[in-house]
């Protein structure tokens, strides 16, 4: 039999170096995989990590679609990395996301085309109910009947998605738009539009309330009381509710919160980048977040720079995608071999593996 | 020395004793737990192996036992080099073992339980039988198909033993078996244990209670700190001379003087409180009352209601009916951190996970409890330097041995730790103290220490409520007693007036005994 002990003692510097080391093993199973598939696996990472920061053909335009996918990253991984702390599960951020976006669209297309400067604010908040309607759902199940957050909020993803499409096909399309499915374009509606901040660097108003966010939740969660209590009710329950932490609470408060901070990264989603709301609005934010937010340790800092790692790998693999002809889903693939040798390395450095005796 | 006991030592003359242990010595990464240890035990011998927590009692054992192996050191059982490979091996040469802590499933019967334990077949009806006649015989009373989450823990610790006679044991080792048991069913087990020995098995009793080594057994071997201190007859020793003994110095009897009791401070009015585990004991029609200055001590053993009690006063959960007073006002809807505010501490019976969170420096486990009444937070912005402040004052009041204030809990000793739990209620002035299981598994320097500072305390005017399964530390300290058993509990007596007869009969949930 196979037994997990756990470790005595650990080194602080181990906890920082197995993310670096997670996404060394990642390059190289992650390059024979590409072997496999017929590509020069060097060219292939190349392509991946090095090409859109430092190609002088690629640069310009790669370096600022990095921050555009990395700020729904890091806020989305944000606002999970509470939750994953005291031990409650959101897997369901896509959903929030998506809900974040219909419900904050919903505003600005019901208004359309009157210009305020109260709209855009007015959208920002429309997106957070939305998330955080979404994610009270599995809050409330866990609360008063026990359900399992994990599953219902995973399942309330594609109940989103349907949503989604009946929204985009049905009440929320474009009547100027010849029947297709799809909405209005809001990123060309002054009011609610989600611009550069500066021109050309990608950066919008996504990208610095990400910036900013990293800011508030890291001293949220090291400097406040609330963080404290996370902490502690991930590690020792009884003695958060000794502290008079109220679990159930806390459930509803960290559902909602990374509700929230979702569905505003599907407010500046829809409104910058997607500018309408379409049936595959959604490319899987909510769910690579979950990896970016282990990658980072749930610490903000470092959940910022593991997104934009994350955000480098979806630039690097459109690039590979139509230079070398490599498949979606390989990179799918490469992306969670990161979370494979993230936990895996987590584990064998907490626990020793031992043969029992008997 | 005649033996003046007629149930003891009927084959103790034999020659060549059962099992002797000859120079083992085991170590752990860094500390020697066994260090030389000689130990030899006769047929029909009760032998006790006394020691305080640490003193490398448990690693002896369970080399005996098979579950460790030594470094070096040899053993020999019936003459024998005796060298188990594991617990089956041990058993199959006649060695039981009673663990302090029951491996039991509460959801199966008596008897599914026992059959899951045994090596060999057997048949169902023969095997209920031979329980049945077994248990019977030792006055051990057992019925194989009660479910075991219904039974007392007396009664479970029954199923242990008789799981272990079934064996037909030559050696039967009992860890710390009283513990858990209350007078009566203490004098039940010492029954049966003379019984055994009267037969000819040969029993080590693990104990550092010193009263009743002294009545069961005639030898005591003493370990400190791992080595053999004295293999003694305990007939030519009082009380005291073995405490120092296992202590290796005099400790200090606690202080206790005369006071008064002020206004009522706590009062509970019909609560009820459900148990979370659903083989817990939920409390019911709870009535009590408790004065300043007043140091009440609640008794019985763990299970029956402690934990929801706790809970209930604590403010943890919020009683699911009734109400709690404070000072006259109705505080029964309050949680953990308003009832602080008022002056409410407690300190529940797990220090880790519990008291404190194991992976947590000092300096942050003072904010589980310290946060609002210490001010360690402005705006709710944690004040680092103020932790910092009250740890090390919590260190050095309490005398808590640590390297620094930011330690891991989970690096302290259970009587630091629990040193640095108190210390960390009693420093916030408490108006109304609730502990439980103030001593549980802290040696006896450091138990003389939290005895005293909780009686400082209570001659300040606090009202203290002492829940314990340690009787000697209730008769102790406590100026009143009751009995918390089955969820329910008894009128409490003043202590000066209780003999431990009228105690075992108020444990035994004796409610006609007002």
């Amino acid at each position: 039999m196979i037994k997990f002990v756990p470790r005595t003692k650990q080194s602080p510097i181990t906890s920082a170096i197995i993310p670096v080391l997670a996404v060394a093993f990642t390059m190289v199973f992650g390059g024979i995989l590409f072997w496999m598939l017929g590509k020069d696996p060097f060219e292939t990472i190349r392509m991946i990590f090095w090409d859109p920061l430092m190609n002088e053909t690629f640069a310009d335009y790669a370096r600022p679609q990095i921050l555009v996918k990395a700020a729904p990253l890091i806020l989305i991984a944000i606002g999970l990395s509470f939750g994953f702390r005291a031990n409650i599960w959101n897997i369901g951020a896509e959903g929030q996301f998506i809900m974040g976006a219909i419900f904050s669209g919903a505003l600005g297309l019901a208004v359309y085309p009157q210009e305020s400067f109260l709209l855009f604010p007015s959208m920002i908040v429309f997106g957070i109910i939305g998330g955080v309607f979404w994610a009270s759902i599995p809050a409330l199940l866990r609360t008063y009947f026990n359900t399992n957050e994990i599953l219902v909020s995973l399942m309330l993803v594609y109940v989103a998605e349907q949503v989604l499409a009946a929204a985009s096909i049905g009440f929320l399309r474009n009547p100027e738009g010849a029947g297709f499915p799809g909405s209005r374009n809001l990123s060309q509606y002054p009011s609610a539009a989600n611009l550069e901040i500066i021109s050309g660097t990608g950066i919008h108003w996504g990208v610095a309330t990400a910036l900013i966010s990293v800011i508030f939740f890291y001293i949220l969660l090291y400097k406040h009381k609330f963080g404290f209590q996370v902490s502690l009710s991930g590690m020792s329950p009884k003695a958060a509710r000794l502290s008079g932490v109220n679990p159930k609470f806390l459930v509803i408060l960290c559902l909602a919160l990374s509700g929230g901070l979702a569905g505003l990264a599907g407010m500046f989603e829809l409104t910058g980048p997607a500018g309408q709301i379409t049936i595959d609005f959604n490319v899987g934010y909510g769910f690579t977040a979950i990896i970016v937010a282990f990658l980072g340790r749930l610490n903000p800092i470092g959940i910022l720079f593991s997104g934009i790692l994350m955000a480098l790998t979806y630039v690097g693999g459109e690039l590979t995608q139509f230079m070398l002809n490599l498949p979606a889903a390989a990179i799918q693939v490469f992306q969670g071999m990161l979370l494979f040798f993230l936990l895996s390395m987590d584990l064998l450095v907490n626990y020793k593996i031992k043969l029992a005796r008997w | 020395m005649p033996s003046t006991r007629p149930l003891t030592g009927s084959r103790s003359r034999s020659s060549s004793p059962l099992i002797s242990v000859n120079g083992i010595t085991k170590s752990f990464s860094n500390t020697l737990a066994n260090s030389n240890i000689k130990l030899s035990l006769n047929n029909g011998e009760i032998h006790a192996l006394l020691g305080e927590n640490g003193a490398g009692k448990s690693t002896l054992v369970k080399i005996i036992y098979g579950l460790i192996a030594p470094d070096s050191g040899e053993m020999k059982l019936s003459g024998q080099i005796f060298q188990p490979k594991n617990p089956r091996d041990a058993r199959k040469n006649g060695i039981g073992m009673v663990f302090q802590h029951f491996s039991l499933f509460n959801a199966l019967s008596v008897f599914e339980n026992i059959a899951i334990g045994l090596d060999e077949r057997f048949e169902t009806a023969s095997l209920k039988a031979r329980i049945t006649s077994l248990s019977k015989n030792y006055g051990l009373p057992l019925n194989p198909d009660d479910i075991v989450g219904n039974l007392s823990v007396g009664q479970q610790q029954r199923i242990e033993i008789v799981r272990c006679l079934l064996q037909n044991p030559k050696l039967l080792i009992m860890d710390e078996p009283t513990s858990v048991l209350n007078p009566l069913e203490v004098e039940q087990l010492f029954y049966t244990l003379k019984k055994l020995a009267s037969e000819g098995t040969s029993i080590l009793y693990i104990s550092h209670k010193l009263a009743e080594v002294k009545d069961l057994c005639k030898r005591a071997t003493v370990l400190r700190g791992g080595k053999v201190v004295d293999t003694c007859n305990t007939h030519d020793f009082s009380a005291s001379e073995l405490a120092e003994l296992m202590v290796g110095n005099s400790i200090k009897p606690t202080v206790k003087l005369n006071r008064k009791f002020r206004d009522i401070v706590l009062k509970l009015e019909n609560v009820y409180q459900d148990s979370e585990d659903p083989f817990g004991t939920s409390i019911r029609n709870l009535n009590l009352e408790v004065k300043g200055g007043e140091i009440l001590g609640v008794g019985g053993v763990s299970g029956n209601g402690q934990d929801e009690l706790m809970t209930a006063l604590s403010g943890e959960l919020p009683p699911r009916k009734g109400k709690i007073f404070f000072k006259g006002s109705d505080i029964s809807l309050l949680n953990a951190e308003s009832r602080r505010a008022l002056g409410i501490f407690s300190a529940p019976e797990e220090r880790l996970g519990h008291a404190a969170c194991p992976s947590m420096k000092l300096s942050e486990n003072v904010l589980i409890t310290c946060s609002k009444t210490a001010k360690l937070t402005k705006y709710g912005i944690i004040q680092k330097k103020s932790s910092e402040e009250i740890t090390q004052e919590i260190i050095n009041k309490f005398d808590v041995k640590t390297n620094s204030t930011s330690s891991v809990a989970s690096s302290l000793s259970g009587g630091n730790l629990q040193k640095f739990v108190i210390g960390r209620e009693l420093l916030q002035n408490p108006k109304l103290l609730i502990i439980n299981q103030p001593t549980w598994g802290v040696d006896a320097s450091a138990a003389a220490f939290i005895r005293q500072a909780i009686i400082g305390l209570a001659e300040a005017g606090t009202a203290v409520v002492i829940i314990s399964q340690d009787l000697d530390e209730l008769i102790e300290i406590s100026d009143s007693f009751t009995a918390l058993v089955g969820g329910r509990i008894s009128d409490p007596k003043p202590m000066s007036g209780l003999k431990i007869r009228d105690i075992g009969q108020m444990m035994s949930g004796a409610m006609s005994y007002d």
